[in-house]
């Protein structure tokens, strides 16, 4: 019998509500997030503000919604990039072997040994600065290298399994036995490193969009909102602390399946 | 002794690697140095003969090579928008930045390896859960946050500090170290989850193997076995992750010295970057990455101290 998995179970809960009311915010706000005046300024929280207002009268629970859901499609496209370019490599070095496994492994230690954040910023300072685009391109690549070192030790310890022998003997060809045979079994490891990479690329881009060289407005993202916060903290100290809150709590039920997961592949095994 | 020749002779190659890729992704990118300098006034003839004296129209791996000639002796070009020599402007912020990383990393190191010994010691409690869920609570905070929430409490109700007055570190000494220690603060929480998370669960994979129940069968007590024998085991991949740690303690602090307007090497990156000053941009990036690389060597070295065995296979 499966042990009852509470971290799962609480962090599917959490992340679902947290993703309900971004996929939400996308169609509708309480109020304009960027239209002004529709409260009084510097509103502390109350029924008709969530949130409270900012020093232009704007609703900042609206803002909060649109600048998650930024965040949210930033952070899922970087991961996407991340996870299938990075399953590739490893994919295919850890079947494969070889010189140019080696090569790659070597490059990739010297990637890994650097701080995303510093390898995202030289990436964005070539492609220019305040691009929601040129955020996603940077940190999708960045995220590339871990990928590829976790699926290149699965799928390297799974090359010569009696499983993957027999569809061998049986003619499959390379490119089956790689997604068909061995990629499912990979997910054990693949989809906790997908949590991790989910929650860096949150912060990361929290960070760059705080700093300004991530996404700059028209776009809102959380990161941006709180730079903004920071400024009006002796006024409306609530902007902060409920932007913070939300970045916090995205991170926190993702980073709580991960924990799941992982002590689920425990279990398995 | 050979291992740490065989490391160091590492080290090096991999900071020529980075110094080359850093230069090559500039040079070829970041479009004609002349002509930025020159902003609007620059015409063709004006543009070529700054490329002479500049001497950008002499091959690339020339450029290359006098640049990291350069690095050693303190010539790293000079600023586009600051007209300034470069290392004139990195100097005074190197040692910003590298107080601002020792002390979180003591902050990190001290705190989270009783943490992790201690909670090791109580696996499977009550509580254990609880702490589980805190530790991934804290894990999600990030630093630029705490750090706005501590500039609120301590600088605006509670005034311990001014935010935005940062005193220079030669003027007085602690209190600028009073000032970046709220800012230690602040990289460090996430890390000491981190670290703690990690040292707990390294001491309780040691503490099932078949040495322990030896020594406790033999009639040691507990925390003595904890501390005489599993505690030296348990170091090894410890000291690896603190190195990593390193990197990370860079990357917060690029971020968090931006929070508390402290005037290090993350600020004036972050301010090159917007400007696309390259040259200024190049040179941070490559100490950063210096920086994170000899931590790495460094905890190589301390690992082959405390396991000898380490020293026969080479290490990894």
């Amino acid at each position: 019998m499966r042990q009852r998995n509470g971290y799962l179970t609480a962090g599917l809960i959490l992340t679902a509500f947290l993703a309900a009311l971004i996929i939400l915010g996308y169609f509708w706000t309480p109020y304009d997030p960027s239209a002004m005046a529709v409260g009084p300024k510097f509103d502390a929280p109350s029924l008709a503000h969530l949130m409270g207002t900012d020093n232009f009268g704007r609703d900042i629970f609206s803002r909060v919604l649109k600048g998650a859901g930024t965040t949210f499609a930033i952070a899922i496209a970087t991961v996407a990039i991340g996870a299938v370019c990075g399953t590739a490599v490893g994919a295919l070095t850890g079947y494969f072997g070889g010189v140019v496994d080696e090569a790659l492994m070597r490059f990739n230690d010297a990637l890994t040994a650097f701080p995303s954040i510093l390898l995202a910023l030289v990436i964005i300072s070539i492609l220019g600065p305040g691009k929601k685009y040129n955020v996603i391109l940077a940190l999708g690549l960045v995220f590339i290298p871990s990928f590829a070192r976790v699926t290149r030790t699965a799928f390297a310890s799974l090359r010569d399994v009696n499983y993957v022998k027999s569809a061998r003997l049986m003619g499959a060809s390379r490119g089956r036995i790689l997604v068909v045979h061995i990629l499912p079994n990979t997910m054990s490891v693949l989809l906790p490193a997908i949590t991790i990479g989910f929650n860096n690329a949150v912060l990361a881009e929290a960070s760059m969009s705080y700093l300004g060289i991530g996404v700059t407005p028209p776009d809102a993202s959380l990161g941006y909102m709180l730079s903004e916060a920071q400024s009006m903290l002796t006024m409306a100290p609530w902007y902060a602390i409920s932007t913070g809150l939300v970045i916090i709590l995205l991170v926190f039920g993702v980073g709580l399946i991960g924990e799941g997961l992982q002590r689920r592949g425990r279990e398995v095994a | 002794m050979k291992y740490a020749v065989k490391r160091i002779a590492m080290l090096l190659l991999t900071m020529v690697i980075v110094s080359f890729l850093a230069f090559a992704a500039f040079d070829l990118i970041s479009g004609n140095p002349a002509e930025i300098m020159l902003g609007t006034q620059a015409t063709p003839e004006k543009v070529a003969a700054l490329e002479e004296a500049m001497g950008l129209n002499r091959p690339f791996l020339v450029r290359y090579g006098e640049w990291l000639i350069g690095f050693f002796t303190g010539d790293l070009g000079t600023s586009y928008s600051y007209h300034q020599p470069v290392w004139d402007l990195i100097a005074p912020k190197v040692l910003v930045t590298l107080c601002l990383s020792v002390l979180s990393f003591l902050l990190i190191a001290v705190i989270s390896i009783p943490l992790g010994l201690r909670s090791a010691g109580r696996a499977g409690g009550r509580l254990d859960g609880l702490s589980t869920a805190l530790n991934q609570l804290c894990m999600a905070v990030p630093p630029f946050f705490t750090g706005i929430l501590l500039t609120w409490v301590f600088s605006t109700i509670l005034r311990w500090f001014t935010h935005g007055k940062f005193p220079g570190l030669s003027e007085d000494f602690w209190g600028a170290v009073k000032y970046m220690l709220f800012a230690a603060v602040s990289i460090a929480i996430p890390r000491i989850a981190m670290t703690g998370r990690m040292m707990r669960s390294t001491v309780q994979a040691e503490m099932q193997k078949d040495y322990v129940r030896t020594a406790i069968s033999r009639g040691n007590d507990r925390s003595s076995v904890l501390y005489r024998h599993v505690l030296k085991n348990a170091l090894v991949p410890v000291v690896t992750f603190l190195a990593q740690t390193m990197a990370e303690i860079v990357a917060g602090s690029i971020v968090v010295e931006q929070v508390f307007a402290i005037p290090g090497l993350g600020r004036l990156l972050v301010a090159s970057i917007s400007n696309r000053d390259y040259p200024v941009v190049q040179a941070i990036v490559v100490i950063l990455a210096l920086w994170v690389v000899l931590a790495g060597t460094v905890a190589d070295l301390i690992n082959q101290r405390i396991d000898p065995r380490l020293r026969l296979g080479g290490g990894s």
